[in-house]
């Protein structure tokens, strides 16, 4: 019997859903080993939070100090690492997200231990814990075996399973931080809150959203000419937005925005999981790509294998036909 | 301000249909072209950037076959000094820290203020590589930054939360920072600075010219196996609009307007 230790992810006072979908993962793993799930949380002014997190069934051991006011992640690093000896976790899991990037792979290093990133499942064969995660943007899994060791380190992708649901309360236990002063080589400053643009594309009705397959802004025409045509405002992938075809604020996905339109048309854009993640809400999606195994199809209510520069005018000009 | 920009020779898969070798534990890349990994492509302007605003050089840090020397150039007809390629049979290239081990040898025989690294590669995308090289140095680091404001030996670092979201922290150098795709404009190389970088140093090492033993970063060094890559199944329930791109457009065009979409 071992035991799974789920480092617990939070901001500004909420819980991030990653922490109940790993506890998703962590109880699945539990159960084929009889093994206990604890949580971890870091930080300061933790009573909601605990409590929040407790209600999942779970034990939640609680840091809770005004050093950790703001996330750091030399701080985390620093406490994981004195309670990785202490606490001998046989698994220790935290998100892979903006957070769990920035310590996990650190403290692998510094702690000499197993490490893989961005699971999407995990399991126990015999007594080998194993992972799968995805490469070249999903269109590739991999199947990853630990080495033996006292504790396997391992992130979470975000949405990559249902979240727990509540149940019962469970108890609470504070302890004291291992890490004791302020660290002088790495400060948090500030958060600074996403910027407004001219269209919310959270509230479109109707998004017509490019990606790299429109290849070059001298194309933009062809979508412009479709969203007028059907009165939709026009967002992007990552892809889009970093080549600069589509303003910043108009990105879909989880580091842009989730959007949840009537109608989602999705043209030449291969659908990583970020992407996919932020039109979970979208009521219908159209996709057009010439990759017939791109990830967006999965998504997809209707998919049109092909190259959207010849299907899409075509399309613009059936469209403004049939609706006079 | 000395910084080292570490990058990736990395296949376009973005529109193909991915194949494995029989190995199983491989790609076939032989049909894909190669170019610079993205978000590596933003850090080497934002080194040359630093460069042209605080002065210093930029030394880039590669490693990988003989054909990624073209990538290398490039990013020194760009305004990159010099560069050093890593080739050698011997490491589990797999496990994003045994990369970190290579780069963090290579990077100990340089004098370095700053370090960057794109935040995640297109093919194997860990997001680990740059704070596990960080660990390695015991330098300070900062991942998926959006921003970079140089200052007096320290730099502050906007890193991309969730939703556009940025959390800013101020870090002491030296540092690795991980570049997020979209914190500047990547420039074309101009033509006189691809003929002068084909004068530039490229030195080509293998690990025992960077002092490291193989046994630290080969199959048996790394805490990982690889066991095997398959195919994910694609399981679409979406209607296939079949026909040539005209009927495809028509049946589209049918379905949107009848179905009360548009």
């Amino acid at each position: 019997m071992g035991n799974i230790l789920v480092v617990a992810e939070h901001r500004q006072g909420l819980v991030r859903d990653i922490t109940y979908e790993m506890l998703a993962v962590a109880s699945g793993l539990a159960e084929s080993k009889d093994d206990d799930v604890t949580v971890l949380a870091i930080g300061y002014n933790l009573d909601e939070i605990a409590k929040n997190i407790a209600s999942y069934n779970v034990k939640v051991l609680v840091i809770d100090d005004p050093l950790f006011e703001n996330f750091n992640a030399e701080k985390h690093q620093k406490v994981l690492s004195a309670l990785i000896d202490d606490l001998k976790p046989s698994v220790l899991m935290a998100g892979h997200t903006a957070q769990g990037v920035d310590f996990m792979p650190a403290l692998a290093v510094e702690k000499k231990l197993p490490f893989v990133a961005e699971a999407i499942g995990l399991e126990y064969e015999g007594d080998q814990l194993k992972a799968t995660r995805q490469l070249y943007s999903g269109k590739v899994n991999a199947k990853i075996a630990f080495k033996q060791a006292d504790t396997c380190l391992v992130t979470v992708r975000e949405g990559a399973v249902e979240a727990l649901e509540p149940s019962n309360v469970a108890g609470i236990e504070k302890i004291d931080s291992p890490l004791k002063e302020d660290l002088a080589y790495r400060k948090f400053v500030e958060y600074i809150e996403a910027e407004v643009g001219d269209v919310d594309i959270t509230q479109s009705e109707i998004l017509v959203s490019v990606g790299r397959g429109l290849k070059e802004d001298k194309n933009l025409p062809v979508i412009e000419e479709l969203a007028e045509a059907i009165k939709a405002d026009i967002a992007g992938s990552r892809a889009a937005t970093d080549a600069g075809w589509i303003p910043h604020d108009r990105q879909v996905g989880t580091s842009g925005k989730s959007v949840k339109p009537k109608l989602y048309i999705a043209l030449g854009i291969s659908g990583a999981f970020q992407h996919i993640a932020g039109i979970k809400g979208a009521k219908t999606v159209i996709a057009v790509n010439k990759d017939p195994e791109a990830p967006i199809f999965t998504i997809a209510d209707y998919a049109v294998v092909d190259d959207l520069f010849k299907v899409i005018p075509k399309l613009t000009e059936k469209l403004k036909e049939l609706k006079g | 301000m000395k910084t080292i920009v570490c990058i990736k020779y990395v296949p376009d898969t973005s529109e193909a249909v991915i194949k494995l070798n029989p190995d199983g534990k491989s790609v076939d890349s032989s049909r894909f072209s190669f170019d610079i990994n993205d978000a590596d492509n933003y850090a080497v302007e934002e080194s040359v950037l630093i460069k042209e605003n605080s002065g210093g050089e930029v030394t880039v840090l590669s490693i990988g076959p003989k054909q990624s020397d073209v990538m290398i150039r490039m990013a020194m007809a760009k305004g990159c000094d010099r560069a050093v390629r890593i080739e050698d049979e011997r490491m589990a290239l797999h496990d994003p820290l045994v990369v970190a081990k290579v780069l963090a040898a290579a990077a100990k025989n340089q004098e370095f203020d700053l370090i960057l690294t794109g935040c995640m590669a297109n093919d194997d995308g860990h997001m680990s590589t740059g704070v596990a090289l960080a660990e390695e140095l015991g330098v300070n680091h900062a991942s998926m930054v959006k921003k970079l404001e140089i200052l007096d030996g320290r730099v502050k670092a906007h890193r991309e939360l969730e939703g556009g979201l940025l959390e800013v922290v101020d870090l002491e150098l030296p540092a690795v920072v991980t570049i997020q795709t979209g914190i500047n404009e990547p420039r074309y190389a101009p033509i006189r600075g691809i003929r002068e970088a084909q004068k530039k140093e490229l030195l080509v090492k293998n690990l025992d010219d960077i002092n490291l033993d193989s046994a630290h970063v080969d199959e048996e060094a790394s805490l990982v196996v690889l066991e095997e890559l398959y195919i994910p199944e694609v399981v679409s329930t979406a209607e296939m609009i079949e026909g040539e791109p005209e009927e495809k457009a028509e049946k589209l065009a049918s379905i949107l307007v009848k179905g009360g979409l548009v």
